[in-house]
Formats: structure tokens, C-alpha cells, sequence
């Protein structure tokens, strides 16, 4: 398979790449890494529309850094407010109208779906950078690269999720594309109210065969863990006060709770972060939530260079 | 026991399910037929106990897919010289358009009103459909 199999396609949800395409992406993330040097030119004359319906700094960021940075430019909106959905226009004219001016668009929309209705009506490649609660392919680009990264490999692995898992959609995501690899295990650890749903665990798990099992409480699991995903529990999400007292300080990670952590465990959260990872965890060498943030503007290069046919 | 007149070309729309026969029968828009129509409520079934049957003496168009939504265990039977040529056993379309709404209001069909709203069955043991673009669960039991 060629890296050229990717040009001019969509990404809406990280299962429109096959596990070979995926491994390819990360194979030129890699190198980009290795020698990003190289790449300074490869989208030279290239525009990228960045269409933010709903307001992101780290992604937005994250993908101009990546269009830049392979020589590219970029042009669009960060807040609809200065869109002309405001006045009244629907998305498909919007979309038709910016894939005129553009070599590919990357949307982040309030609206579930939204991103795969934009690639119905775009003859530009359409990357969705989040539509509502639904999906965020390139963070699960980012987390698979990370760990691969930090651990080698994503197979084998016993991953476990931490937090907010019933709205967080970066763990939906990732868990799907874990599945995809053999041997992972996974460990989802949330208060009931906050549990994984059930079209993850059922239609997805325990179709493909992936064993999983849910916690409550973090320092009772987290000595099994090779990978910890960490994402914020909000108070408002609780049913009652309790509930919260009783379990809040369970999902904040700290120093006393990486000391149960295997030594070559590694920490990661999609940012982000306000309270759930201590700071004085920040020098811990596993913490790699910054590196996989920068990871984020790899793969983001090396997918907007496959797309747009320059890799 | 009713009895009813044999059909010469057209259809028989047989194990709907009791009660839901009206249902089909409106659906198709036969309280304006020109041509016969026969809707018999609670006929006996060695299967099913009581069942709805509607006959239709004419050759009609049938979206079996809707049909298959409303009811999947219902036979249409076509009958040619007063005979059965065909039979179908409906079953749950594996994907509908128009015909089930999504009623996610974080879903972009919500907005964005020109978006036909398209379903595609993700558990034909509880009839379960999702939305293309949200992935919303809806029931058939709700576009029943």
C-alpha cells in the first residue's frame, strides 16, 4: 500500500483508516520526527482551512502548527461567531464555498455528524477535529502514536482509562482503536455515573473479543497498568454531593498514587488538564501528556502531508 | 367464519401482527382505493394466535422496506390467476431514509434541516437502527 492511497481522502472517525493506512501515518510521522528539516517544503503553495465552529485552542493551534511548519499556510475562523453560519448559512454552502479557496479543511463543529456531512458536500479532504461529544480521530492519531512511541508497540498492552468515560469522547475513541490490536486489555476507571457506555463495552469490546473490566477506585488498579489515560471528572456530573465527596479524590493522580505505578507505566491526557494530575507529577518521567501533545503536531503533519499528496 | 373472495391479480399482506393492521392499512393509503380491499382484524393463526390480514385485488407498488420497519414478520403474497406467484418474508431493512427520525438535538440533522435522515440497523434482534451521522440508537418500537 502506498502512502498516495490516503490523498484526497476524509478523516471523520479514526476507523476510516485501515490499521495498515494507520501504520503507514505513523511510519511518516516518524520520519518527520526523525528529520522534520526535511518536510519544511513539502506543502508549499498549500492552503489549509481551519473552520472552528466551536472554540479550540490546542487543536486549532496544533494544526496550523503542523500546516506551517510543512511550509504551508493557513486561513479560516476560530469562533462562529465570525463565520457565516452566523448569518444564517447552511453547512454544506459553507463547506462548497471553503473547499474553492483551500487544498483541505479541518472543521471542529458543535454538531455530531456534522464532519461527515461536510465530506459529503467537499472536494477537498474534510479532517474532523471534533463534531460535539461524537469523535476526535486525530487525538486517537496522537494517543496511538504516543504510546506507540513511548512503548513500542500498541498490542499487549493493559491500558486503562481514568475519569470522565461516559462523555469523554477521546476515550470512546481510543478504546475503539485499541481494539483493533491484539492482546490489549483494558481497565475503566469511574464513578457508576461516569461509566464507559455501553455501545463501547458491548458492541465494540465484546464483539471484537477484548477483555475489560471496570474499577472505582484507581489506586486499587493502577499497579496493572502499562499506559494511563487520564481525563477530568466534573463535579456537575454527579447525581449527588456524596457521591463526589466520597470519590473525587480517587481520580486525581498524585505522587503517592504513581508510587504504586508500575516503573515504566506512562501517562497520558488529551489536555487540557485543571486539576486532575497533580503538578508535582509533572516531573515524573512517565508523565508524557506534553510529549504526546507535541506528538499531536507530528501526526497532524504527517497526515495533512498525506492527504494533500505531498508525502 | 368470515369468508372472504378469492383475489384474481394483486396482493395479500398476511401475520401482521393483530392490531397492527390498521396501521399498514393507512400507511398505504387504501381508505382511498378504487379497487377492493379487504382488511380482516383477528383471524385465527396456528402461529401467531390472532393475526391481521389485508387483501388488495389489484397490482400495487409496495416499499417493503417501510413495510418490513413497521412489521418484520409479515408475508405479502402476490397472487397472479388467483394463485400465489411469490412469497415474501419481510425483515428489518438494513438501511431506511425518511422514514425514522433522529431525535438527538446535539445531532447535525437537527440543524442542518436538508439532511435526509438515514438509519442503519445495528441489532436486527432488537431492532435497533442508528443514525448515520450521530450513531443516536432509535427503537423501530418508536416509528411504530
Amino acid at each position: 500500500m502506498s502512502e498516495g492511497k490516503l490523498a484526497g481522502r476524509h478523516l471523520v472517525e479514526p476507523r476510516d483508516f485501515s490499521v495498515g493506512e494507520m501504520e503507514i501515518l505513523f511510519a511518516l510521522a516518524e520520519r518527520i520526527i526523525a528529520n522534520p528539516g526535511d518536510w519544511k517544503d513539502a506543502c508549499r503553495s498549500k492552503v489549509l482551512a481551519t473552520l472552528f465552529f466551536e472554540p479550540s485552542t490546542r487543536t486549532r493551534l496544533s494544526f496550523e502548527a503542523a500546516m506551517l511548519r510543512l511550509g504551508g499556510a493557513c486561513l479560516g475562523f476560530a469562533e462562529p461567531g465570525s463565520s457565516s453560519a452566523a448569518k444564517g448559512e447552511s453547512l454544506a454552502d459553507t463547506i462548497r464555498t471553503v473547499a474553492c479557496y483551500s487544498d483541505a479543511i479541518v472543521m471542529r463543529n458543535p454538531k455530531e455528524g456534522a464532519a461527515l456531512l461536510a465530506s459529503r458536500f467537499s472536494d477537498v479532504p474534510v479532517i474532523n477535529a471534533g463534531d460535539g461529544g461524537h469523535h476526535h480521530p486525530t487525538q486517537t492519531l496522537t494517543d496511538l502514536l504516543t504510546i506507540r512511541s513511548l512503548k513500542g508497540s500498541y498490542s499487549g498492552l493493559t491500558v486503562g482509562f481514568c475519569g470522565d468515560l461516559k462523555f469523554g469522547r477521546t476515550v470512546h475513541s481510543l478504546a475503539k482503536g485499541l481494539a483493533r490490536y491484539p492482546g490489549n486489555k483494558l481497565v475503566f476507571i469511574s464513578p457508576k455515573e461516569l461509566q464507559v457506555p455501553e455501545y463501547i463495552t458491548h458492541n465494540v469490546l465484546a464483539k471484537e473479543g477484548i477483555e475489560y473490566r471496570e474499577a472505582e477506585r484507581l489506586e486499587r488498579v493502577i499497579g496493572d497498568l502499562d499506559v494511563l489515560y487520564m481525563t477530568r471528572v466534573q463535579k456537575e456530573r454527579f447525581f449527588n454531593e456524596e457521591d463526589y465527596v466520597r470519590l473525587k479524590d480517587s481520580y486525581i493522580l498524585d505522587t503517592a498514587k504513581m508510587k504504586l505505578a508500575k516503573k515504566d507505566m506512562i501517562v497520558l491526557h488529551p489536555l487540557p488538564r485543571v486539576n486532575e494530575i497533580h503538578m508535582e507529577v509533572d516531573s515524573d518521567p512517565r508523565a508524557a501528556y506534553f510529549r504526546q501533545a507535541k506528538m499531536g503536531m507530528y501526526v497532524r503533519m504527517a497526515l495533512l502531508a498525506s492527504l494533500m499528496g505531498a508525502a | 367464519m368470515l369468508n372472504i373472495a378469492k383475489i384474481k391479480n394483486g396482493i395479500v399482506i398476511d401475520h401482521i401482527k393483530a392490531g397492527q393492521g390498521m396501521r399498514v392499512f393507512n400507511w398505504l393509503g387504501l381508505d382511498k382505493a378504487p379497487y377492493t380491499v379487504a382488511f380482516v382484524v383477528n383471524a385465527g393463526s396456528k402461529h401467531m394466535g390472532r393475526k391481521d390480514i389485508i387483501k388488495i385485488d389489484n397490482e400495487i407498488a409496495i416499499d417493503l422496506t417501510i413495510l418490513g420497519l413497521i412489521d418484520p414478520n409479515i408475508t405479502v403474497n402476490v397472487i397472479q390467476d388467483e394463485r400465489i406467484t411469490e412469497k415474501i418474508r419481510l425483515r428489518l431493512p438494513e438501511r431506511v431514509e425518511g422514514v425514522l427520525v433522529c431525535k438527538n438535538p446535539r445531532c447535525v440533522t437537527a440543524t442542518e434541516k436538508y439532511v435526509p435522515h438515514i438509519f442503519h440497523l445495528t441489532d436486527e434482534t432488537n431492532g435497533i437502527y442508528s443514525c448515520e451521522y450521530c450513531d443516536e440508537p432509535r427503537n423501530t418500537e418508536d416509528f411504530r
